[in-house]
């Protein structure tokens, strides 16, 4: 099988999976003359797929055969699928040769397991391995762990990536039970739980000399969203579970998207992407709005697809508003439908020196049909439609003509 | 009227000096043009020359916030015309006013920081979108890209390309100027035209490949694409090519997926060994701590499982005469999987060191086998233990004391008072009374060393230090005694 041949099947065995970050890691660069590569904190994305997805790193798979069964996943074991196995020295050489023309920032590897957790994790560091010490690669490494291998392995990975990352895919044990078999929510807790302590004892040692990097840019995780009939509030119990246990960096959402050669068990269906959507800005408003999950959702324990989940808190809670944005503190104007957190920031500073008054809003370029029935400026009180009850319609989203999800 | 003609279109040092000078003589901003050598965007300036600044006096040195310098050295390379002279409005506004560039609404301010988010919004676009091709050379390969960015960053961007490849000879040729990179010391140069670049690289067909199997047609997402990714660039992207052609035929592709009858089993599953879950190790002695242990991990007699990492069990010699049973496992001893590691842990090692007690020789276990919390942003909170969950858990350490048979139990704190003797006290009492535990094993009650953790006043966490000593060293006696 050629390069090409394999590229292609190791990729789309690998587009399933949601995360792409390559930001948040240490800076280093190669020396000049030396080497190759560089992180600068900041992710840089190399490309955009039609999808909308950034590409940022080379994704691939180091083999798609797989001896779990996995029903949502196209690579499970009785899927049948054409497979394929990069060597290490295939994936060495071909992230170099992409990185050098700048394609990419560096590597997401993952593997379907093979043999055994320990042989494939095994395989999967040795990429990395190679990378930094055979060729002096200083570009963004980002490897899936397997929760089942070894602590030593799984030490060694830290010392040659910038991101590991485990997924938890779905967010019961019930559906991981009836959807993937052979994973277990015991082994991957564990596994987090013991990167959380390495992760932990690195920053406390990032003074020392001689302290050894241990994934700078810390662990993420990946839920798949409408396999099963998880609530977006199961979902978000979970993230806001691991974002506390863990210090994940990152939960990423990934709608169930039909795969080629489904399995009779999980009929293919077009992927939820607004819930997906809305289950990011539900995660936003946990880690930078101040937000609890108990505060977030709305009927049955799902968000509203109509409206963002800030927009649905604001209009369940009125009571809470009109907030002045000449006066109220940093945590009142973060929960105003449509101020994003730098706008806050932007207000804050503002405010100092003038009072805010509409016109300011539209310099800003802020959404004011949404912003307006919740505050109060210099010059702007809200209308008596705070607490009307066409209000909730008139920031819906006016019908149109049904549109099919393609 | 001020004519400035700076020395190129991103002169900052020229602008700087100029902007200083006019500034401190009190020069209205409307009584200046700027232009730049070269450039004939004001139809009567003669290139080069400056009208004399009038002989006025020099007004006051004055200071300027460090945040303007970094604005002006970034807004000063976009490509509008008007850029030098609003940088000028801006520096004369912050001489009377030296927090001007605060108030983020003023529509001059926001006119600059537009400048500036543009600038590095090009700076970043250029990092992310050039594409290098191999090129064959006498000094051997050399990588060179063609580039044709919005504004005046070529400069500016450079660095980032030197630390990045930093082994590599490269060129980033640009319609304006170019940049090079031997492996040492970045050159420019003039611009040069598109001709000057080579058009192919043998590695773009792999890398369209790529480009072509990570996108998931079930997806489309058009608009999010073309916001990051705006059609300007897509010129000079070997993989845009394939972007119309991916969008036309996505909507077959995922239709077909989603229509297509789902498939039948491969019959030759991949499965090459046993998973994992059926590897199943040797089975423990029953009877044995290990035994008691495995059993446990499985453990959901209380909701406390769920949200934990993991059981945490008692740990020590199963021969060891002195059982210490704590509260429940801490955010450190979810993680770790074992009791008595985390800060509560440290001062009880230590006093046990004290006291002259091996640790090792003891067996430390929970009276409540999961860490109950509530999660709090990036923390979990620590929370009592309630009677049911207790009372669940007290199955695990009665078995663990009937496999030990201790001559000595000692609960460290009321959660394991109530666990082992079934009652509620205070910890006075406890303290003062000679218990035993259900099975009638002699049990001695004192403080959980995480107490001490939290007592605010000094001289008190010295009083209660000293009693927990106090009663650690009676437990050393008895078991001397013993």
């Amino acid at each position: 099988m050629d390069m090409l041949e394999k590229l292609g099947i190791l990729a789309d065995a690998a587009k399933y999976d949601a995360s792409c970050a390559s930001s948040g890691t240490d800076k280093k660069h190669a020396p000049a003359g030396k080497g190759l590569g560089s992180t600068e904190g900041m992710g840089i994305c190399h490309s955009y797929a039609p999808d909308g997805r950034c590409i940022s790193l080379l994704k691939v798979l180091l083999t798609n055969a797989c001896n779990f069964d996995c029903l949502y996943c196209v690579n499970r074991a009785s899927s049948n699928v054409p497979r394929a196995r990069f060597t290490v020295a295939e994936i060495v050489k071909l992230t170099l040769d992409f990185y050098r023309r700048n394609y990419i920032e560096g590597l997401f590897l993952s593997s379907g397991i093979i043999r055994n957790p320990d042989y494939t994790m095994e395989q999967v560091v040795a990429v990395a391995k190679s990378l930094r010490l055979d060729h002096g690669f200083h570009g963004y490494i980002h490897l899936k762990t397997i929760p089942e291998a070894s602590e030593a392995l799984i030490t060694e990975a830290g010392l040659y990536a910038d991101r590991l990352s485990i997924n938890v895919e779905l967010p019961t044990e019930k559906a991981l039970s009836a959807l993937a078999p052979e994973k277990s929510i015991p082994s991957i807790r564990r596994t987090m739980g013991r990167l959380r302590l390495k992760l932990d004892e690195a920053k406390s040692e990032k003074h020392l000399k001689h302290a050894r990097r241990f994934a700078p840019a810390g662990q993420s995780t990946q839920m798949i969203i409408g396999a099963d009939d998880s609530t977006d509030r199961s979902i978000l119990d979970l993230s806001a579970n691991l974002y506390g246990s863990y210090r994940l960096k990152r939960v990423y959402y990934s709608a169930f998207s039909p795969i080629p050669d489904s399995s009779l068990k999980l009929p293919p269906k077009a992927p939820p992407l607004m819930r997906e959507h809305r289950l990011y800005q539900a995660d936003w408003l946990l880690r930078f709005y101040g937000f609890e999950v108990s505060e977030i959702g709305g009927k049955g324990g799902m968000l509203d697809l109509d409206i963002d989940p800030k927009l649905a808190w604001a209009l369940a809670n009125r009571d809470r508003f009109p907030v002045d944005l000449n006066r109220a503190p940093r945590e009142e104007l973060l929960r105003v439908p449509g101020l994003g957190a730098k706008t806050v920031e932007r207000l804050i500073s503002a405010r100092r020196h003038r009072t805010l008054r509409s016109d300011d809003l539209v310099q800003l370029r802020l959404p004011l049909a949404k912003l307006m029935p919740f505050v109060v400026l210099g010059d702007h009180k809200p209308s008596s439609l705070l607490d009307s009850e066409r209000l909730s319609a008139l920031l819906r989203p006016k019908p149109t003509q049904m549109q099919l999800p393609f | 009227m001020h004519r400035i003609a700076l020395a190129g279109p991103t002169d900052f040092k020229g602008w700087r000096d100029a902007a200083r000078r006019l500034a401190r003589q009190g020069v209205e901003p409307a009584d200046v043009v700027w232009t730049v050598v070269g450039e004939s965007s004001d139809l009567f300036a003669a290139p080069g020359l400056e009208t004399p600044a009038a002989p006025a006096p020099e007004g006051p040195a004055f200071a300027v916030p460090r945040a303007f310098l970094d604005l002006a050295e970034t807004a000063i390379l976009h490509s509008d015309p008007e850029r030098f002279a609003l940088l000028y409005t801006m520096l004369c506004r912050l001489m009377t006013n030296h927090d001007a560039l605060e108030d983020s609404v003023d529509p001059l301010v926001v006119r600059l920081n537009g400048f500036a988010k543009s600038v590095r919004r090009d700076i970043h676009k250029m990092h992310a979108f050039v594409r290098f091709r191999a090129v064959e050379t006498e000094a051997g390969e050399c990588f060179i890209a063609w580039f044709e960015p919005e504004h005046r960053i070529v400069e500016a961007a450079a660095p980032f390309f030197a630390r990045r490849f930093a082994s590599m000879r490269w060129s980033i040729l640009t319609p304006e100027r170019s940049v090079h990179w031997d492996g040492e010391i970045l050159r420019l140069s003039e611009g040069v035209d598109r001709s000057a670049a080579p058009g192919e690289d043998a590695l773009e067909d792999l890398w369209r490949r790529y480009y072509a199997s990570i996108f998931n047609p079930a997806r489309l997402k058009v608009q999010a694409m073309m916001s990051e990714m705006p059609q300007k660039y897509w010129r000079n992207l070997p993989e845009a090519s394939l972007i119309i052609p991916l969008i036309d035929q996505a909507e077959r592709r995922s239709a077909e997926m989603v229509q297509s009858a789902t498939t039948p089993a491969n019959p030759r599953p991949q499965r090459a060994r046993p998973t994992p879950a059926e590897v199943t190790e040797a089975p423990a002695m029953a009877g044995t701590i290990a035994a008691l242990r495995a059993e446990a991990a499985g453990c959901r007699r209380c909701p406390l499982w769920a949200p934990a990492t993991q059981t945490v069990f008692g740990e020590g010699p199963e021969d060891a005469e002195i059982v210490f049973v704590g509260e429940q496992p801490g955010d450190q001893e979810d993680l770790a999987g074992k009791p008595f590691v985390g800060p509560a842990g440290q001062v009880f090692d230590a006093a046990l060191r004290d006291v002259g007690i091996d640790r090792g020789r003891v067996y430390v276990t929970n009276a409540v086998k999961h860490f109950k919390f509530v999660p709090r942003g990036k923390r979990r909170l620590h929370q009592k233990p309630n009677v049911s969950e207790i009372v669940a858990c007290h199955v695990w350490v009665a078995q663990e004391l009937q496999i030990l048979r201790p001559r000595l139990v000692v609960a460290l704190g009321l959660t394991a008072v109530r666990s082992l003797t079934g009652k509620t006290m205070t910890l006075a009492s406890a303290r003062e009374q000679k218990l035993q535990t259900e099975a009638g094993t002699a049990l001695l009650a004192t403080i959980h060393p995480s107490y001490l953790l939290r007592l605010p006043d000094e001289a008190m966490k010295a009083r209660e230090h000293a009693r927990f000593l106090e009663d650690l060293k009676r437990v050393a006696e008895m078991a001397r005694a013993a």
